[in-house]
């Protein structure tokens, strides 16, 4: 029976996942006040896009991209400057959008040309670099991106003649979760398609996925742009979500980190996985983490004064336990693509049996 | 101030703070040469030190003394205790962290080592909140702290000279240069030197050769540590700020040296180091100070995409 109930969670997971988003609007209005949450899943989702686009790049493709912030940043800006009233251009929200998008592939190409030879370490380490010059390039380039200030206001999208607005949250709920579900589809179609299965195989053995005629460095490069179009198409929402680009440091390291998390804590190369991990770390870092704030502050147990009492002061340590320990005892995730199980399956009974000969 | 006054005054800056930077690239470029891990959280490590290099200041009251004549007699428990410390904590971090890892794909410790780094932070910062007159008495635990003068300010060229050069200056200089000396001896001559250039060279080989691998990477990451500590000591005496997160920003610094001079080599981390401090005091200087970051990442994503092998590295070879 249980393995059942866990054959049907790994395999049905997206489905699962769906039907509990789209019914839980309804149930959460007979929650008490404090304990509403479901108007805070809106960041699960815009992030959850985020932590799709790093999946391409690491999950599918192996390589590791820590700047993945500086291509949101890139988005987000891009939709600023592309909608803002301050600036000519004044475009509606789903014009503004398929533009980021396209700047973000374009952006992913621009970094991606000139290191995706490298390896891998050295290409983490310059993404990582790539993703702190975006910061701070944003924050003194004051003449275009308004410095600190960020660009606000930002207009709210409009659908069918309809505007959103920032008061009622619930249509916003449904459009932020149907974009979530067309990446999903897109990314899903992607993995099964030629483009798709010569990334796994560069993944599995670059060498290997050479001699057979996949071009490398052109595969590679796909999946660069795809994740960087994925990330800029997750900073617009994230704008036009706050009504403001916001300051150039919120699209900081920390960021990339987050994603990272998604895509290792939730299983490499799986989109279920992704989609698990968004909901436990942005769900952990913006609503338990909120609410637990909420709640001890009523009960009178934060102590400004003491930085241990103040929930949120744990958060890097929770992570970095997180990652430590994921590695340490389930690198393959919660919810792991099968063949990513395998492959470090093989690679641990390999170790062991390599000990147990040395033993003899 | 003339010009060549103002420069000459960036240079010496600018090699004071790379011989510092120098130190911490030497524990990116051994553990780097030997385990092929970035070591992520070194830079925190280095953090960590120099929190405890201001914890002790308030344990012994050097903050509440005058300001020393010379050099006062408390850098003799910091050079100590904080080298001890950090070198420990590597070498344990690596034991519970990275061992288990060795056999895991390339990417699996180097996640670790962001993780490791992670929880290095959060220490650092309730550590900022402890509840001592050198902290503030832990009231608004993530703003920087100021760390008291140890170390003499007067100008040793005369009050009449526009050039500054303090007793400061030369601590930096005698406690790095001793130390870089040293190390290159040890990694020459000693015992556990030969293991460590043999391990560095070819794992499988050394082991068969009789050298207990796991030791030397454990020794590797105690005296990377050690390392950052005396760096953390002489840093925080020098440049009197420490806050809970500059363990990232100098720790690229650090990283970007090490890649610049040619990561896994002990000469190049020095080199390394000190073109990257000039770089930075001149564009302190010359550029903009908030454009500084901006230059350094932009030397290092240009050195790892044209020369990866740095100014001294030998050109590497990807093994199949």
């Amino acid at each position: 029976m249980l393995d059942v109930i866990r054959r049907v969670l790994v395999l049905r997971a997206g489905w699962f996942l769906l039907a509990i988003a789209l019914v839980l609007p309804l149930v959460d209005g007979f929650l008490p006040r404090e304990y509403q949450f479901a108007g805070l899943m809106r960041p699960i989702f815009i992030l959850a896009i985020l932590g799709l686009g790093l999946n391409v790049v690491t999950g599918y493709t192996g390589l590791l991209n820590l700047g993945l912030a500086a291509f949101m940043a890139i988005g987000a800006y891009s939709y600023g400057i592309l909608t803002c009233d301050i600036y000519p251009f004044q475009l509606g929200f789903w014009t503004a959008l398929t533009l980021t998008i396209g700047i973000g592939a374009l952006a992913g190409i621009v970094l991606g040309l000139p290191t995706i030879r490298l390896r891998g370490d050295y290409l983490a380490i310059v993404t990582l670099g790539f993703g702190e010059m975006m910061q701070d390039s944003l924050k003194n380039l004051e003449s275009i991106t308004q410095g600190t200030q960020g660009i606000n206001p930002l207009p709210s999208p409009t659908l069918f003649g309809y505007q959103f607005s920032t008061e009622i949250w619930v249509p916003w709920y449904y459009l932020l979760l149907a974009l979530l579900a067309a990446v999903v589809l897109f990314s899903r179609n992607l993995e099964h398609s030629r483009v798709g299965r010569s990334w796994i195989a560069i993944r599995e053995d670059e060498i290997a996925a050479t001699c057979m005629g996949v071009n490398p460095v052109k595969v590679k490069l796909l999946a660069f742009s795809v994740g960087a179009a994925l990330a800029a198409m997750s900073g617009a929402l994230w704008a036009s979500y706050l009504g403001s680009t916001g300051e150039p440091s919120n699209y900081d390291f920390q960021i990339s980190i987050i994603a990272l998390c998604m895509v290792i804590i939730g299983g490499m190369g799986n989109i279920s996985g992704v989609l698990l991990g968004a909901v436990v770390m942005i769900g952990f870092n913006s609503i338990i983490l909120v609410k637990l704030t909420t709640i001890l502050a009523q009960k009178g147990l934060i102590d400004t004064q003491n930085v241990l009492t103040v929930p949120s002061n744990w958060k890097y340590m929770i992570f970095g336990f997180a990652l430590i320990l994921t590695m340490r005892f389930k690198p393959e995730g919660l919810l792991p693509s099968r063949q990513v199980q395998a492959e470090l399956h093989e690679m641990q009974e390999d170790a062991r049996a390599r000990k147990k000969n040395c033993a003899k | 101030m003339t010009n060549t006054e103002v420069l000459l005054q960036q240079l010496i800056i600018g090699l004071s703070n790379g011989m510092i930077i120098a130190l911490i690239a030497l524990g990116y470029t051994m553990v780097y040469g030997i385990v092929e891990l970035i070591n992520f959280a070194h830079g925190d490590l280095f953090m960590l030190g120099s929190f405890l290099a201001l914890t002790i200041v308030g344990m012994l009251g050097l903050d509440q003394v005058p300001e020393p004549a010379l050099i006062s007699w408390g850098f003799v428990p910091l050079l100590i205790a904080v080298p001890l410390f950090c070198g420990i904590l590597n070498w344990g971090v690596d034991r519970l962290a990275y061992r288990p890892l060795r056999n895991a794909p390339r990417l699996a410790p180097l996640v670790s080592a962001i993780g490791v780094s992670f929880v290095f932070v959060n220490i650092g910062l309730f550590w900022g909140g402890l509840r001592m007159d050198v902290f503030n008495d832990g009231v608004a635990a993530a703003s920087p702290k100021d760390f008291p003068w140890i170390v003499a300010s007067g100008n040793l060229l005369g009050e009449a000279s526009n050039i500054i050069v303090t007793w400061n200056e030369v601590f930096v200089f005698g406690i790095t240069l001793p130390l870089m000396i040293a190390l290159t001896l040890a990694v020459k001559f000693t015992r556990i030197g030969k293991a460590m250039r043999a391990v560095a060279q070819n794992p499988t080989a050394a082991q068969l050769m009789g050298i207990d691998v796991d030791r030397v990477i454990g020794a590797t990451f105690l005296i990377g540590g050690a390392l950052a500590g005396a760096a953390s000591v002489v840093y925080s005496s020098y440049n009197h700020t420490i806050y809970f997160q500059m363990g990232f920003r100098v720790g690229m610094d650090a990283f970007t040296a090490a890649v610049l001079g040619g990561i896994g080599s002990l000469p190049g981390a020095l080199l390394g180091g000190l073109v990257i401090g000039i770089i930075r005091a001149m564009s302190d200087q010359y550029i903009a100070t908030e454009w500084t970051n901006v230059v350094v990442f932009a030397i290092l994503i240009i050195v790892l995409t044209f020369r990866p092998s740095g100014l001294l590295g030998a050109p590497a070879r990807e093994k199949v």
